[in-house]
């Protein structure tokens, strides 16, 4: 039974991924040229786009979705690779390397809020300051959370992406022989920053080119940043499409889907655009190394570059920091500090709401990060029992469902549930978490689990040991810790999910990430605090047990304490 | 009924290319000595015994162990036993489960208890079975793998490179305690090694291969 249904997986895997994106894009396409019987209109007709093309803020929207997208990711990029080149094999890279994990795992919503509460006029950074040195004793009125050209949006963005572009990196650095190279880079008289830029940085960007498309793709379409972080007139395109599709007037849904392949076509054409900007950095960089200038600015370039990404990961800390300090804050009067009293009323108000939010949230971030990592497994071992390798262009399969904009399918999904009487429920949301969940884990696992050396599985076998007893007695035993950071990285991942829960559940499937979204335009700083701080607790305890357990239960075995 | 390990015209080609070929029978005690440079394709010769040639190798020929052939059976059911350079022990199990994951199955905990304590004090181990295996020393991983590998009562002894990660004084010992058991047990060996005292301390046949070009 076993031995027809492993082989089996690979393609179950694909299916489970790119089957909903497919039926999802197929989904946006119909109505958006006016057909969704749903409604009782029939197509094909342009009514859609045209109804698109007079909606006045429709420019306004797409140049916020380029600028903030392609600057977020053109920043994050060059803060990452600075740093690299500047810091890595240092003190000081190895304590940014610490901080890795729980900094990708707070999710993004938390994380906006956290930074909107620092930078606000009536904020953390401005009561720092005040009235001592700026003589404010009342928050200036001042736009800059949710400033018209999205800067503070653009912030957020790149203070969470600059750890997930930073994990990319150090992955490729492995096989970049990047070391070795900056030695001999050095001996040649280079400093280490431009040798590591001449040097390293090609080969690490070929590693990385993916990673940085998903956040290009990503940045150009979020939404849960840009409602709290974004401006509102008119918002960026993504939000309006959600504004669009969660309308109770059926007929702006065929505009909200128009609206998903504009957007859909715009990412395609940036994407595009960014690839075109590489060949040109290519071919001004290969100039650039044949002029053997050997790095005069180093030293200022890296101590900024560190600066500033050190910056970006204290925004995430202090973020926290002041949502915890608001969610336990009674009566906080401006410019103190600290608020004038401290109060649990907040926690008894918002506790039963957050802990119906908290088991949602897990049950649905458990359900699927174990079929997940049951499919993972299962490909990974099909892979090494029956050269079942996904090839090269797996990659591309695994990356897919993270370069099409969610905005583009999720809508068309959420219409071809309504239309099969699926909606609204906590399947369907389980089927869209697993979209996003899926690749995740599989590409936090893959390299462990095809490192792991073969000889021993040889060794079990001589022994006597059939292929499924190598592998749940000595191969998953063994993979233990990356298996528990591969289930942490899949429940982060579901936990953060906003769109996909929103639409697919139709507003009726309330997880802490949809909660405290909708608290975003009240303003209740207090229940935002509360909820933000489940949230990123949320994320944030399973990475923790995946650094324990295995700690305790293998304190005996000290050739897997660090494996 | 031939005892023994055979390999009938065993052959291993990659892209097409006939990379080594052995036509041999080693009766039950005696050793069997591959030797040549690497990448001559000696231990891919062992992967194709032990049922675990990868993908880019193609195979022909037979292989016979006490006269059955055994070219087409699972891995697992072969009982051809194997030692590497390294002594590849479970590092998330006990000395102790180390030796009992190699004995067959059968017999009460008791019983089989009794058996690791007494292939333990064989090498010398006694109270051993409880400690991690990487806090052992070098000889003390090659002798738990050794029993290790004699526990699962296999029917021929693979060595790859055996001895190659031991240092000149301990190579010796280990060697020729490896020699010694697997001779008690009338087991026949196919040992690969570039190492000519190796080759020399086996007193078997010698086949020095050479790279086909």
């Amino acid at each position: 039974m076993r031995r027809r249904f492993l082989p089996a997986l690979p393609l179950l895997m694909v299916i489970a991924m790119l089957g909903p994106v497919a039926a999802g894009l197929y989904g946006t396409l119909l109505p958006a040229f006016g057909h969704l019987p749903a409604a009782g209109e029939y197509g094909p007709n342009l009514d859609a786009f045209r109804a698109l093309f007079d909606w006045p803020g429709l420019r306004a929207a797409i140049r916020l979705s380029v600028t903030t997208g392609v600057l977020a990711t053109f920043l994050s990029l060059l803060i990452v690779m600075l740093v690299t080149a500047g810091w890595s094999g240092t003190r000081a890279f190895r304590l940014l390397e610490r901080l890795l994990s729980p900094l990708l795992s707070v999710p993004h919503a938390a994380a906006a809020f956290g930074l909107a509460f620092l930078i606000t006029p009536s904020g953390w950074i401005a009561r720092l300051f005040s009235p001592w040195l700026t003589g404010w004793d009342r928050p200036l009125d001042l736009l800059i959370v949710q400033d018209p050209w999205g800067l503070a949006m653009t912030l957020g963005m790149i203070t969470k992406e600059v750890p997930f572009l930073l994990l990319m990196t150090l992955a490729a650095l492995g096989q970049a022989d990047a070391t070795r190279s900056v030695i001999v880079s050095q001996a040649l008289g280079y400093g280490r920053l431009t040798g590591w830029m001449k040097v390293v940085f090609p080969r690490v960007y070929a590693q990385i080119r993916l990673p940085v498309y998903v956040v290009l793709a990503y940045a150009m379409t979020v939404v849960d940043v840009a409602i709290i972080l974004g401006p509102n007139t008119p918002s960026s395109l993504s939000v309006q499409i959600v504004k669009w599709m969660s309308s109770p007037d059926l007929s702006l849904r065929l505009q909200g889907a128009a609206g998903a392949l504009i957007q859909l076509a715009l990412v395609g054409g940036t994407l595009m655009a960014w690839r075109l900007g590489e060949v040109a950095v290519a071919y001004l960089g290969r100039r650039w190394i044949m002029a053997g200038h050997r790095g005069k600015a180093d030293r200022i370039v890296g101590g900024i570059a560190l600066s500033v990404g050190t910056l970006s990961a204290l925004s995430i800390m202090f973020g926290i920091a002041v949502l915890t300090i608001w969610s336990f804050a009674g009566f906080w009067s401006f410019p103190n500090t600290l608020p004038d009293e401290f109060t649990m009323r907040n926690w008894m108000r918002h506790g039963p709401g957050t802990w119906d939010a908290f088991r949602e949230t897990a049950i649905i971030a458990v359900t699927v990060t174990m079929v997940a990592l049951v499919l993972t497994i299962g490909c990974l071992e099909a892979e090494c029992r029956y050269g079942l390798a996904l090839g090269n262009g797996g990659v591309w399969l695994l990356y897919l469902p993270l370069l099409v904009p969610q905005i583009a399918f999720l809508p068309g999904l959420q219409t071809l549930f309504l239309q099969v009487g699926a909606d609204n429920g906590r399947g369907p949301v389980m089927v869209a978490h697993l979209i996003f969940v899926l690749p995740y884990v599989y590409l936090s696992l893959a390299d462990p689990f095809r490192a792991w050396d073969a000889r021993i599985g040889t060794i079990g076998a001589a022994l006597g040991a059939s292929p499924d007893g190598v592998l749940w007695r000595i191969r998953i035993p063994m993979l233990l810790r990356p298996i528990l950071t591969a289930v942490a990285v899949g429940i982060a991942v579901s936990v953060g999910q906003y769109l996909a829960t929103l639409l697919i559940g139709g507003g009726r499937v309330t997880t802490l990430t949809t909660e405290a979204l909708a608290l975003a335009s009240g303003g209740d700083r207090r229940a935002i605090g509360v909820y933000g701080l489940m949230q990123t607790a949320a994320a944030l305890l399973p990475f923790a047990i995946a650094l324990l357990v295995p700690t305790l239960v293998w304190r005996n075995r000290k050739g897997l304490r660090h494996g | 009924m031939d005892k023994g390990l055979t390999l009938r015209e065993a052959c291993i080609f990659k892209d097409g290319k006939l990379l080594v070929g052995v036509d041999h029978h080693i009766p039950p005690g005696e050793v069997l000595t591959l030797m040549g440079p690497s990448g001559v394709g000696k231990s891919t010769m062992l992967s194709f015994v032990t049922g675990t040639l990868a993908a880019s190798f193609r195979a022909t020929g037979q292989i016979l162990l006490d006269g059955q052939d055994i070219t087409n059976l699972a891995p697992h059911k072969r009982r051809v036993g194997i030692l590497f350079q390294d002594d590849l022990l479970f590092p998330h199990l006990s000395v102790g489960a180390n030796l009992a994951f190699g004995l067959r199955p059968g017999g009460s905990t008791a019983e089989r208890r009794a058996k690791v304590r007494e292939a333990l004090a064989e090498v010398n181990l006694a109270d051993y079975s409880d400690r991690d295996p990487a806090t052992l020393s070098g000889g003390q991983k090659a002798r738990v793998a050794l029993m290790r590998m004699l526990l699962s009562d296999p029917c021929a002894l693979l060595l790859d490179e055996p001895f190659s990660r031991l240092d000149s004084e301990l190579r010796e010992q280990v060697r020729e305690m490896v020699f010694a058991r697997a001779k008690a047990r009338a087991l026949p060996i196919l040992m690969v090694t570039h190492d000519a005292e190796d080759a020399n301390a086996a007193l078997g046949t010698v086949l020095r291969l050479t790279v086909n070009t």
